[in-house]
């Protein structure tokens, strides 16, 4: 977010300040986050509150990824888009909702599907890659992009009153797990209706966005325990919050020595 | 009276108020190395406790308070190996 000289935003530190008092922040805690780069797959429920808070704390470029328009069931749970947004491209209501509340985050605005063609590009340039989308086709895809790019991948996923988040470093660790360990084959089509057709709470949408938000904060700031090894599940009927270990799974396609003939994944949902 | 070691850097934040008072007290501490001192200058009873305690609670010594008639406190910190 510093311009060609270097220089910090005017007013940073009164607008940062909340961040700047924080224990592990600081001045120099900001200016990463102001140096930062996230890439933020899907711009509905997840990505929207997780988009909101992370340009709100500065971090100083978004990646912002979407192809679809917004539709009115949107509106529920997906808080960058607005009533007067509807049939316009995600991607343009949200670079205007989050350049009205931080004008000095650079966006980048990519209103095009991830595919396995532009993915590297598109998800390359970022420190921490945060996956809002619906479908396991391009969660397949995301994490298989972030794995081979060695990046930080935020993930989330939600059903009705629950919610999953975990954080896979993808830093070459030999017990790492990745997105794939915890779910090694898409469930058959069908098996599962699509976040456009289950219903979902829209508050716990936003829960979850916010803890993927967080974690991708925690990363670039390097503080607190990341949310790796281990899967978060919410239930927010009973408001319970559960985490269970995750582990390597050796057959998964992404690691070992198949790793680089890697089987092509065909996607069969493609909502 | 003791000595204090002269201070390697001065701020004056009599125009500012809480929370901006420490936020730019911790950036100026930020950009010494450990066992530096700061000088502040402030204004007024509640920036001195709040600046005060919050050097404390981050690692930092406050190492003395001069307050005068005009309702000024001069105070000066020794950096901690802390942010």
């Amino acid at each position: 977010m510093t311009d060609k000289q270097g220089n910090l935003p005017a007013n940073w530190l009164e607008r940062y300040s909340r961040n700047i008092l924080l224990p592990g922040v600081g001045g120099r805690g900001q200016r990463r986050l102001l140096a930062a780069r996230v890439a933020v797959v899907g711009l509905g429920g997840l990505g929207s509150p997780a988009a909101l808070y992370l340009a709100a704390s500065g971090v100083g470029t978004l990646d912002l990824i979407d192809s679809d328009a917004v539709e009115l069931s949107n509106l529920q749970r997906q808080i960058l888009h607005g009533t007067p947004d509807l049939g316009r491209p995600k991607t343009a209501s949200a670079g205007e909702a989050l350049a009205r509340l931080n004008p000095g985050v650079h966006l980048n605005l990519h209103a095009e599907r991830l595919d396995s063609g532009n993915a590297a590009e598109l998800l390359g340039k970022a420190d921490v890659i945060l996956d809002g989308s619906d479908n396991f086709a391009t969660r397949y895809l995301v994490n298989e992009t972030a794995v081979r790019l060695g990046r930080p991948l935020v993930t989330a996923s939600l059903f009705r009153f629950e919610g999953q988040a975990a954080v896979f470093l993808n830093a070459g660790g030999p017990e790492e797990p990745c997105y794939r360990c915890l779910f090694p084959v898409p469930p058959p089509a069908g098996a599962l209706p699509s976040c456009q057709e289950a219903g979902i709470l829209g508050s716990v949408a936003g829960l979850l966005g916010t803890i993927q938000a967080t974690e991708a904060l925690k990363l670039l700031l390097g503080i607190g325990e990341p949310l790796t090894g281990r899967v978060l599940g919410v239930d927010a009927l009973s408001m319970e919050f559960t985490t269970l270990r995750v582990r390597r799974n050796p057959a998964c396609p992404l690691h070992g020595a198949e790793s680089s003939m890697l089987p092509p994944f065909h996607p069969s949902d493609s909502t | 009276m003791p000595h204090n070691p002269p201070a390697a850097s001065f701020l004056d934040i009599t125009g500012d108020v809480c929370p901006m008072t420490y936020v730019k007290t911790k950036i100026a501490l930020e950009d010494l190395a450990p066992g530096e001192v700061l000088a502040v200058l402030l204004r007024g009873t509640e920036p001195l406790r709040n600046v005060t305690q919050s050097c404390t609670l981050d690692g930092h010594t406050v190492l003395r308070q001069d307050s005068g008639e005009d309702g000024c406190t001069r105070i000066l910190i020794r950096r901690g190996t802390d942010d």
